[in-house]
């Protein structure tokens, strides 16, 4: 299987059942910037989503008729340090009815990184979530319980920033 | 209870809210055995992060390899000849029989049936060596190899596999016989620790705890990866959701898997066992020795690695536990910039929860037993 090069253009990738379900909303809802940009590279689709949107872009591709992407296979997160923004979350989503996957990104901010929990849609966010935070020091608004889940609950800093070293401080 | 409690299978500690014997609240608390291993493959080329994939779900090293190795040859565009496909779908498959046998001599210990787990045990002995003849490791194998495998299979391994797999049907029938019609053993699992298909789902359960519920889903049938397409195999799907269902869709599982091991032993493909790709694989030894062109690939591979093209993957497999998911991020340098390692076990974990709530104290046990927990898949 050699690389090919990746599409990045929205109107060849139409035919992907979530982004397809998530332009069709986003143009009904009046805000196009809901889909911020696309990537289908190695035979997967990646959309970056607007932040402010990811919990309703979440329950429509869950409640999606013909496609619904009804398991959250894997929530986590990325740091970019230094570059702005800073971190990506990234959400992996599976159809377990048509098997099809995805996967959402959210860009965030280093200053203060907050983004609303996804656990309304799928309960199974809350663990995931909680890493994220404690890992990464991302907050997620509206999670039930947002507290340490890895390291001890006194830890300071967060260990998967680039900015942490390796040896942990000393 | 926990993180002592020895039916945890390692160290988890539950907080359990009760009524009387009534169990109200489940808390799982987790992270006794974090080490970080996330972050240390940041630190480590891409060849070495293989070893640590080992030791993150400890009973099934060889589905963390190939899970890893898949995504990352999935980021290279490499491609695997048949032979090393053939073989690491068999070991595969032997090492889930391997974690079964644990899981099922473990899950009946722990609700009193003691013979089992000896029984268990005499067959997994067969198994690890089987291991240690391909990898010279009984536990941490790190046999699969990004681009192949480690090494040629030694003289006489198919013929003593194919002699383990024509015996090992008659003895799942000796555990079957002494658990499935067993009415202790039905007393404490039929109806107990009960999951519907929508909570499963909604929890994010995986593999044999979301077949128990009724949810047709195998990522080896599904999205198969590993030349999994050219085998032949049921999914064993359960509707009741509990923890009897579950005990069935894994001891059914363990015939599937014998019979998968058959078709890889009868059909094995002759050829080469890596990839041809020099600046990524590693040479033969002989050649290492001999020519200097591999000599120089070799040094070049051990001392800077070898660069990935940017992008990113999620490769996912079915491990015995589940989907395990590898989700790496690569910048074009020889170092992976994020590896994150989805355990079926921390996914399983949370719907313990929902299992237990308005059970008993003493289910609680048998509910962790019936969703294979590992705790160093739990806390990575």
């Amino acid at each position: 299987m050699p690389l090919v090069p990746a599409i990045t253009d929205i109107e060849q990738l139409k035919t992907h059942p979530a982004l397809a379900r998530l332009v069709e909303w986003s143009v009904g809802a009046g805000s196009k910037s809901t889909v911020q940009a696309v990537k289908y590279d190695r035979d997967e689709l990646t959309i970056w989503i607007a932040k402010e949107s990811i919990r309703e872009a979440c329950s429509i591709l869950r409640d999606s008729a013909d496609c619904p992407f009804n398991y959250l296979a894997d929530l986590t997160c990325v740091d970019w340090y230094p570059s702005e923004p800073r971190f990506e979350v990234v959400y992996h989503l599976l159809s377990i009815p048509t098997k099809e996957r995805v996967r959402l990104k959210v860009r965030l901010d280093g200053s203060s990184p907050a983004i609303e929990s996804v656990t309304s849609v799928w309960p199974a966010a809350n663990f995931y979530e909680r890493e994220v935070f404690d890992l990464f020091g991302v907050r997620f608004t509206g999670h039930p319980n947002l507290e340490r889940i890895m390291m001890p609950d006194d830890w300071e800093g967060h260990p998967l920033r680039k900015d942490y070293p390796v040896e942990g401080y000393r | 209870m926990g993180p002592q409690h020895p039916s945890t299978h390692g160290v988890l500690r539950l907080v359990l809210e009760i009524d009387g014997e009534t169990v109200v609240r489940v808390k799982p608390e987790i992270g006794y055995l974090h080490t970080g291993i996330e972050k240390t493959c940041e630190a480590k080329f891409y060849q070495q992060v293989v070893p640590l994939t080992d030791r993150i779900d400890y009973l099934c090293p060889m589905t963390n390899n190939l899970c890893y190795c898949l995504a990352v040859e999935k980021l290279l565009g490499l491609e695997i000849p048949p032979k090393a496909q053939w073989m690491r779908v068999l070991m595969n498959e032997l090492t889930r029989i391997n974690s079964h046998l644990v899981w099922l001599g473990t899950h009946a210990m722990d609700l009193g049936a003691m013979t089992v787990f000896l029984y268990c045990f005499r067959e997994r002995e067969d198994v690890l060596r089987f291991f240690e003849m391909v990898s010279g490791q009984r536990m941490m194998t790190s046999y699969f190899r990004i681009g192949g495998l480690a090494l040629e299979p030694p003289l006489g391994f198919f013929e003593k596999v194919k002699k383990f797999a024509d015996r090992f049907p008659g003895n799942v029938d000796e555990y079957e016989g002494l658990l499935t019609g067993n009415p202790i053993f039905k007393m404490r699992t039929k109806g107990v620790a009960r999951l519907t298909a929508e909570d499963a789902i909604a929890m994010g359960a995986c593999g044999p705890t979301l077949r128990g519920s009724g949810v047709d889903m195998d990522l080896r049938r599904d999205a198969p990866y590993t030349g999994y397409e050219n085998f032949k195999f049921k999914v064993p799907v359960r509707s009741e959701g509990d923890v009897f269902a579950r005990y069935l869709c894994r001891v059914e599982e363990l015939r599937e898997s014998i019979g998968m091991v058959q078709q890889a032993l009868g059909g094995m493909p002759e050829g080469p066992i890596k990839a041809d790709a020099p600046k990524v694989v590693l040479p033969d030894r002989e050649k290492m020795k001999t020519q200097m062109e591999a000599l120089i690939y070799h040094f070049k591979i051990i001392t800077e690695g070898f660069a990935v093209p940017a992008g990113e993957v999620y490769q996912a497999v079915e491990s015995p536990r589940g989907e395990m998911g590898y989700y790496i991020v690569s910048d074009g340098t020889a170092k992976p910039y994020r590896v994150h390692m989805r355990g079926p076990s921390f996914a399983n974990l949370q719907a313990l929860g929902k299992m237990c709530e308005g059970g008993l104290i003493a289910d609680v046990v048998a509910a962790i037993g019936s969703i294979d927990i590992v705790l160093g898949d739990v806390d990575r």
